[in-house]
């Protein structure tokens, strides 16, 4: 392939990191999760992988995952920068 | 305490668990279409096409030479999409591939600018799947109003609030009998998962209708997305249907709602654009839920 094409490649960060774009950062209490899955399903972005680890480089800090949460285990604080 | 990695993590296992969208789209936060764009592409697997049309979605991709999507995605004028998906379709077809051909459009372009190639498509008869994610308002060039925009909400060009209802976009597309149509809702992204799938095992022309809440342009705190997506659900504002073959089917979460809903004031009083809305808009919009609830029941009974 023509490396001259207007083809653009698949790749993270395509848009940058979107992580410096947060005000609020999710905090999860691993004491208070019971594993239920349902912050992973409804993360707009995917940065939640399957052991419930959030990517913070590219979290956008929207917030869904702590007000979907059903054990109230995930907190929204403050970034400090 | 809770060990995790010991526990299975049952909502998870019933889907794929590779993203075809990587990490790092430039949609805002809480946005309800990347929400979506991921089951669907989930659904689809890898031997996919994505048609995309002007929309928000052409413009999370990315900036050249990079994009966040890892399947091919063909960006297409605002008024070609499903024109350019039935030539595709053909062209799969004739080479002997099983490719699914998928276009992901907004509501502008399948509403108000699509609406042409849309019609002409579903009357070829071609083998593609049109997805319409729904915000009700061209969110990609700041929340202008659309034939979608439902009555009473305030975008930047009606201030005042839309004087007039929102366009039923699904019975003109049932107009046109596909095999296979339904609405989706970005609060129910399983529920959206199992429609494409089912969706893209039919052959012919599909459609699917997904609600999909929009923070900035709805004007509600970003957290909110999904709770809203459900209480347009819980509310009757949305009614999740498929119909396959002519045969109408109501799902769960609409069934319970219009045997109980909630009142419509929860959807509204959340809502920036339905800020200061008149009393009689809010009984005419009650009036119209009431309506389009009555008439997919009455055809779910098989009474008309």
């Amino acid at each position: 392939m023509r490396e001259r094409l207007a083809l653009s490649r698949p790749g993270e960060a395509a848009s940058g990191k979107t992580g410096s774009w947060r005000t609020f950062r999710p905090v999860v209490d691993k004491e208070a999760c019971n594993a239920c899955g349902l912050c992973a399903q409804y993360c707009p972005d995917g940065v939640i992988d399957e052991e419930l680890n959030v990517d913070l480089e590219f979290c956008k800090g929207c917030g869904i995952c702590a007000n979907e949460c059903p054990k109230k285990a995930i907190a929204m604080v403050r970034e400090e920068r | 305490m809770t060990d995790i990695s010991r526990r299975s993590v049952t909502n998870l296992s019933a889907i794929p668990k590779e993203e075809y969208i990587y990490k790092c789209t430039s949609a805002c936060a809480g946005c309800s279409s990347s929400l979506c764009l991921r089951y669907v592409l989930k659904a689809a697997g890898p031997d996919s096409v994505l048609v995309v049309p002007a929309c928000c979605t052409s413009v999370i991709q990315g900036i050249y030479p990079a994009t966040a999507m890892n399947v091919p995605v063909y960006n297409v004028a605002f008024a070609a999409a499903a024109a350019c998906a039935s030539g595709m379709s053909e062209a799969f077809a004739a080479t002997g591939r099983d490719t699914n051909v998928i276009v992901y459009a907004g509501d502008g372009g399948t509403v108000d600018i699509g609406i042409q190639s849309l019609s002409g498509a579903f009357e070829r008869g071609a083998n593609f799947l049109y997805i319409c994610y729904d915000n009700e308002a061209y969110g990609n060039t700041g929340m202008q109003r659309s034939g979608s925009t439902p009555l009473g909400a305030r975008t930047t060009t009606t201030p005042g609030g839309k004087p007039t209802a929102k366009k039923d976009l699904d019975r003109i597309v049932q107009a046109h009998n596909p095999p296979y149509m339904a609405t989706a809702c970005s609060a129910y992204p399983l529920d959206l998962y199992k429609k494409v799938r089912k969706a893209l095992s039919i052959k012919g022309p599909k459609f699917i209708h997904i609600l999909a809440p929009c923070p900035p342009g709805w004007r509600y705190p970003t957290e909110k997305t999904v709770e809203m997506g459900k209480l347009a659900v819980k509310t009757g504002m949305w009614v999740l249907y498929e119909r396959e073959f002519g045969k109408l089917t109501i799902n769960g979460p609409s069934k319970a709602a219009m045997r109980k809903p909630e009142p419509l004031e929860d959807y509204i009083r959340g809502q920036g654009r339905f800020k200061n809305l008149s009393p009689e808009t809010l009984d005419l919009m009650r009036q119209q839920v009431e309506q389009n609830i009555q008439r997919l029941a009455r055809e779910e009974e098989g009474i008309c």
